[in-house]
Order: C-alpha cells, then structure tokens, then sequence
C-alpha cells in the first residue's frame, strides 16, 4: 500500500509541484490549503505531514502543535517548508514538534530524498 | 524547468501580487496586524514559490519587500504611506518581472533598484542587506565522494524522537546507502518491561561504516535529530575495512579439518568440568527466575544455551561408534570355533552407533563372556545342527541400535537355547526358588544371571563355571544398564544389554510431584496432556486416559511412590515410551527441561531399579532421575500380583521386543 502524504500550502503552485513529485515517487497526496483546512483531513490516516508555514487561518507552527496534541496523530512525521531567512520559525517549528524542514527553494531529488529519510 | 509549474505559479503570483495590492490599501485605511499579515504572507509565497520555479530575480526582490514587512509585521517599523506608496510600486514592478519571464516586456531594472535603495532609507540604516540573500539553499548532500574511509558513527537519539516523527531505523538504512555498515544496537539503558514506555526511544547504536562520502554528508543524515540526539562521528584510522578480523578466520581454516589425539583424561576432565558448569547454570536459572531483572536473565539465558551447546560438543567428544570393538570379536569367534569343533559366522549389525567411550570401555568383557557363552552352549555342533534341520555354521548376530537416551545392545544366536526346565530344576536344586513357585519365562531366565549359576553339564575351557553371566550382570549394572534375555527352546538364545548413551549428563524434564522433584529422560518423554477430575471419573476407576484416540494407561507416582500428598484439580500426564508401548506418568507439574548431570546415588540405593540416578538442582536439593521403563516393568509386575490396583496393566498384550 502506498503511504500518503498531507500537503499543506496556501500556494497552489507549490502544492501542485509537491504533489507531482510525490505522486510520480509513488506516493498517494492529499492537498490542503491551510492549517485548520489540513486538521479536518487528517481524520483519514496520514503517514506525513508536509507543511509550509506562513500560511492564512491556522499558520504552520499551529497546525503542528494542534497535530502533535492530537493522541491519534501520535508520532506521524511533519516536515515545514520554510525560507533560509526564517532560521527563527524554523526553531520555533521545531520546538512545536515539527520532525525535518526542507528550505525554499528545493529540487525534486532533495524533497524525495528527505521524505525517503522519514517515512522509507 | 517544468512549464506547467512555471504557468501555474504565474497564475498564482499574479493573484498574490493582487491580494498584497488589497490589503496595501487596506493598510492605509486600518493598518492592524492582520493586513500586514495578510500583506507579507502574499510577498513570502511570492518569494518562496518563485525561487522554485526559476523566478529568481523576482524571488530576490520579493525577499527584500519581505524583510520590511517582517519588521512591520514584528512592530520594529511603522506604518506609514511612504511606505505603501513604494510597496505599491514594487508590486507593479514585480507585475512587469513575471510578464518578462514569459516573454513580455521587459521590467525596467533600473527602477527595482531605485524601488530598493528607497526601501532601505525607509528601514533606516540596519535595514536589509540589499544583497540578494534569497533563493539559496545549500544542498542537502554537501559530502563529496572521496576515497573510502572507515567512520565510527555513535548515535543515542533523545527518547521523544519517536513522537516527534523519527524513525530512526530509517536513518540508519539512509547510512546504509551511503556504503559498507555494521550496526551494533546498544540495549543499556532499556528498563525492566514494566517500566518501559514503548513510545519513548531506549536504544543507542555503534555503526562503523565505510563510505567515501564526507563526514558531512553523514552528519546530514542525522540534521533533523542533532538538536535531540547524542551523535560522534569519528573516522577510524587507516582504511581498514570493518572486519580486519576476517582473515585469520579463513586461514585457519585452511589449516583444520583433521584430527588431533587428546588423552582421555583430559576429556574427561573437561566433561566433569562441564558437568559442574551445568550444575551452577541451574542456579543461575532458579535465581534469575526468581528476580525479575531482564538483564539478569538475558545473561543467564545466554549462559544457558552456550552451556547446551558446550555439554553437547564436550559429550560427542567423548562418543565413539562400536565398530572398532565390535570387529574385534570377528576373531573370537573364529578362535573358538576352531578349539571347540563348531563353525560359526560373526554378523554385525548398527556398528555405526555410538557410546560414551566409558561406556564401551566397559562393554568388552560383556560381550566376550556373551559370545562365549553361545559358541560353548547355545550353538551345537555342525553335525547336531544339520540333524536339527539348520544350516550348519551357526550365526552369531552383534547388534547395537538407539532406544530412546539408552542403547540396545544385543548377542544372538540360533543355537539350541535355554532350557527352562533344566533352569528351573538347578534354581530349586540352589534353593534359589522355591520348588512351588510358578515364574514367567523372562523371570526363569533371568536366573541364569545369578552368581555361580550355571546348567553346564560339564565345565569346559571356555565357559560353564557358572562365573560369566554374574560378570556380564555386574559390568552392566554398573554402567547403569540392565539386561533382558529372551529364548526359544531349539531355536536361540538373545540378550539384550540396555545401556544409557552417556553416564555424565542428559536432557532431562523436570517434573514435580507435591515437595519433591524428578527428571525424566526427555529422550523418552514424548508428550505432556492434562489429567482433570473428569477424564478420572469417565475411565470408571480405571487408570486409563486417553490420549489423541490412544488409551494410555497411567501410573500415579505420588502413590506409587506411597507419598502422602493430594494431587491438584489438573494434574499432568507426561507419555513416556516404554519397550512395549506408551504409558503415562501422573505428576503435579511439568516444570520444564533441565540439563542433567547424573550423580550416582551410592550403594545403598544402588538396586532400586526405577531410580537411574540423582542430580542436583539449581537451589540444591536433590531430583531422582527415574527410568520410566523400569518404572513402568516394576508397576506391571506390582500390578500383577496385586491384581487389583493396576488392573489395566495386566489386560494390556506385553509384547517385548526381544522375542521376534
């Protein structure tokens, strides 16, 4: 069975791109486009979270401590998207209980290579 | 790149450059946080989505409108309209650097840049950079394949990785793919199970790795955890490979596969030593059993299992097929077929079984009192046998084959056989038997092994004084064996000498029966089945279960051994094999195996025939090692002549297999 993956942007593009690779490595993608968007899609099993942080709603930094508060979520990893000039959110994110980061702007192969490293 | 990401994002800018118009002028109107918020989300996708699809300039642009509205955001700057103003200006600019992109007009750079000086002046001096910061990443494998090297990466991540997402077994398979790996989990620091929290992560790992990537490239295996994680990455000096050990390995093996002599005292040393190793092994047991410590056990176990294997390699050592001492008789044969006028052919049979080495030690003069014993009485003379209608040279057969943890030795012979009626009448004329008395065959003919006991009418050269049989008794019984004799008259004479495979140790099963404690030879012991009331109450009295469609009949040790003890709900029968068929034996519990070492019980228990020895347990005391064939014989023969107790013995076909 294929493992799925949450991605969660308010950037279209970057959604559409996460999900082309993904889907192309043989994982199945589900799309979100905000935080609170990404909590109600997480009833269905997720094996990852890819999420960026800035976003309307409910940002990042809230949807991964609402995911790491939920005891059904338990352990699921969560990589942020952020920015090289966002070294404090990153901390934050981390300290949220976020798992890896990946920095904008990223190739296929770096992405493929750091979701292989959390979920095989 | 890819087209269709790059139109996507086109799309996609264009309306955030919308979005960031609106809430600019927004701003002027109300400017509270969630418009500027509104405002530097829009530049950030802007910035962040167009680095990835190429859009650099803009990207960079956007990053340093973004820096400002961070600090707007962050109340380290104001709003104010010169500022909108210019923001405004740089979202037309931006507008004229996504149609560029695609082959539109082009973005005039000379106004971004005045776009950007202005937008430092407004920041004042600690602004920006101004230098286009943005859009790099450094990549995630900065480790360039060099010559390999040999790494030892030491790596204990914090307990909360697991639930902060990390599997760390998939770290250690993304090290794998970076070349040659040994792990090594380290268990140290797991707790004793009830105190463990299977979520938290207890394990450490020692990898020696041998790649030509950089000690970057390693450590960025482990970026996401090194905030949480105990990790040392050293290179091990020089190029060895992980295993240097490799090689003196297969040299010696080049070398082996003969063999050495080593005297038998010094193998016999090393089995007594293994026997004590045994002995203190089994206390090691009881006590790590008895505390519930896992590392404590985990060792014990260990020790357990080298020990096995240890007492069995030490064991087969010492085991040695019978052929070379069964080819010896070949001459005898021949010798005293030439003095005593008789011909006779030696067959062997399972020469290829093996016995301790104290054991056949022992086992010549046996057989040669034996195999005298039939060339003297049981064969007759060739012409006495043509007139009986054999063939005239005699067949002596020596046989060996396994029973079980016993050996079955056995000397045949077609000759005339025993006569019961001369045994009989030299028994009562010794006054070994009373003149009354009725005896079964196998009882009369264990008379011949009586001291002095001989029905020879004249005493030969060879044999007849009565002394060769109490010899051949006494060396059995001192290596713990036993001996049947089967006979047809006319026909041949068979003796069967029973003999354990080893004297120093066995598998046993330990079983209890009330207080006391005793081992059963697991080479006999076949299965364990429950005995409730009711299986009880449904055989009517009788001492029969029934075991998978077969009824066993069962012998209750606490009373056969009169002990005053009450048995519980279930009680177990343990089936055991004896020569002529499965019986059962009832105990409280079946404890489980134990290794063995049989100590012998001294003189004064030395003829207790259901007793093959003692042994000592893990906390001391004392466990009867009992022969569940002779158990099961002496229950018989008590069955027998009580006629009462163990009546479903006496209904059950004896059906021994010396008579064939």
């Amino acid at each position: 069975m294929s493992k799925t993956i949450l991605t969660v942007d308010d950037s279209a593009s970057i959604r559409q791109m996460v999900k082309f690779t993904l889907s192309e490595a043989g994982y199945a993608v589900i799309e979100a486009v905000d935080g609170q968007d990404a909590l109600g899609k997480l009833a269905h099993p997720v094996h990852l979270v890819i999420t960026d942080l800035n976003m309307p709603n409910l940002d990042g930094i809230g949807l991964i401590r609402s995911v790491r508060a939920n005891p059904a979520c338990k352990g699921i990893p969560i990589l942020m998207l952020t920015t090289e000039s966002q070294e404090s959110r990153k901390v934050e994110g981390k300290a949220a209980g976020a798992t890896g980061w990946i920095v904008k702007p990223f190739t296929k192969q770096q992405m493929l290579a750091v979701v292989k490293r959390l979920i095989g | 790149m890819m087209d269709r990401f790059q139109q996507a994002f086109q799309e996609e800018a264009r309306e955030l450059l919308a979005e960031l118009e609106a809430a600019l002028l927004e701003m002027d109107q109300n400017p509270d946080a969630e418009t500027v918020g509104r405002a530097f989300r829009a530049l950030h996708t802007i910035k962040g989505s167009g680095a990835m699809f190429g859009f650099d300039q803009l990207a960079g642009f956007a990053h340093e409108l973004e820096t400002a509205f961070d600090r707007l955001r962050n109340g380290q700057l104001a709003v104010s309209s010169p500022l909108i103003n210019l923001t405004l200006a740089a979202a037309d600019q931006m507008k004229s650097m996504l149609e560029e992109a695609v082959g539109g007009t082009a973005a005039d750079p000379e106004r971004g840049r005045q776009i950007l000086v202005e937008l430092q002046r407004l920041m004042g001096s600690d602004g920006g950079t101004g230098s286009q910061t943005a859009a790099v990443s450094a990549p995630l494998r900065s480790g360039a394949e060099g010559p390999p090297r040999v790494w030892h990466v030491r790596f204990r991540p914090g307990p909360e990785v697991i639930l902060h997402g990390t599997n760390p077994l998939l770290l250690l398979g993304e090290l794998r793919e970076l070349g040659n790996i040994q792990v090594k989990p380290d268990l140290s620091a797991l707790p004793p199970l009830a105190e463990l929290d299977p979520e938290r992560c207890y394990t450490a790992w020692d990898v020696v790795l041998e790649t030509g990537a950089a000690e970057d490239a390693i450590r960025d295996v482990f970026i996401f955890v090194q905030d949480e994680c105990e990790l040392q990455i050293e290179a091990v000096a020089g190029r060895d490979g992980p295993q240097p050990k490799a090689v003196p390995a297969s040299r010696a093996a080049a070398g082996a596969a003969s063999s050495i002599r080593v005297s038998a005292e010094k193998v016999d040393r090393l089995v007594n030593l293994v026997g004590e190793l045994v002995n203190v092994q089994a206390r090691l047991s009881e006590i790590s059993a008895r505390r519930d410590d896992p590392e404590v056990r985990a060792i014990s176990e260990q020790v357990d299992r080298l020990t096995a294997e240890l007492r069995e390699n030490s064991m087969s050592i010492r085991m040695l097929p019978l052929r070379t001492t069964f080819e010896r008789f070949r001459r005898l044969v021949r010798d005293l077929g030439v003095e005593l006028h008789k011909q006779a052919d030696l067959a062997l049979e399972g020469a290829d079984t093996e016995l301790d080495k104290t054991v056949i030690d022992q086992l010549n003069d046996p057989l040669v009192h034996l195999i005298r014993n039939s060339m003297d009485h049981g064969i007759e003379t060739p012409e006495a046998r043509r007139a009986a209608g054999k063939p005239p040279v005699a067949t002596i057969r020596l046989s060996a084959c396994y029973s079980g943890a016993q050996v079955l030795i056995r000397v045949s012979d077609d000759g005339r056989g025993l006569d019961a009626h001369a045994i009989r009448a030299r028994a009562i004329e010794r006054g070994l038997i009373d003149p009354a008395a009725t005896l079964s065959e196998p009882d009369l003919f264990s008379l011949i092994l009586a001291p002095g006991f001989s029905t020879a009418a004249q005493v030969t050269d060879v044999s007849g004084r009565g002394v060769g049989m109490d010899v051949v008794r006494r060396n059995v019984e001192a290596l713990r064996g036993s001996i049947d004799i089967a006979s047809k008259a006319g026909e041949g004479l068979s003796v069967t000498l029973r003999l354990p495979l080893t004297l120093a140790i066995i598998d046993g099963l330990l079983v209890r029966v009330g207080p006391t404690h005793f081992v059963l030879p697991l080479a006999t012991s076949l299965e364990c089945v429950e005995l409730t009331r009711q299986d009880i109450q449904a055989a009517h009295g009788h001492r029969l279960a029934s075991v998978r469609g077969e009824t066993i009949p069962y012998i209750r040790l606490s009373e056969y051994f009169e002990m005053a003890v009450s048995p519980p709900e279930r009680e177990r029968i343990m089936v055991v094999e004896a020569e002529d068929g499965h019986y059962g034996l009832v105990v409280d519990e079946v404890l489980g195996n134990h290794q063995t070492v049989i100590k012998n019980l001294g003189r004064l228990y030395r003829d207790v025939p259901m007793i093959s020895g003692a042994t000592i347990l893990g906390n001391g005391t004392v466990a009867l090692i009992l022969d569940p064939h002779r158990l099961v014989e002496n229950a018989i023969q008590t069955a027998a002549r009580k006629q009462s107790a163990f009546h479903s013995f006496t209904q059950k076909d004896r059906n021994p297999c010396y008579v064939q």
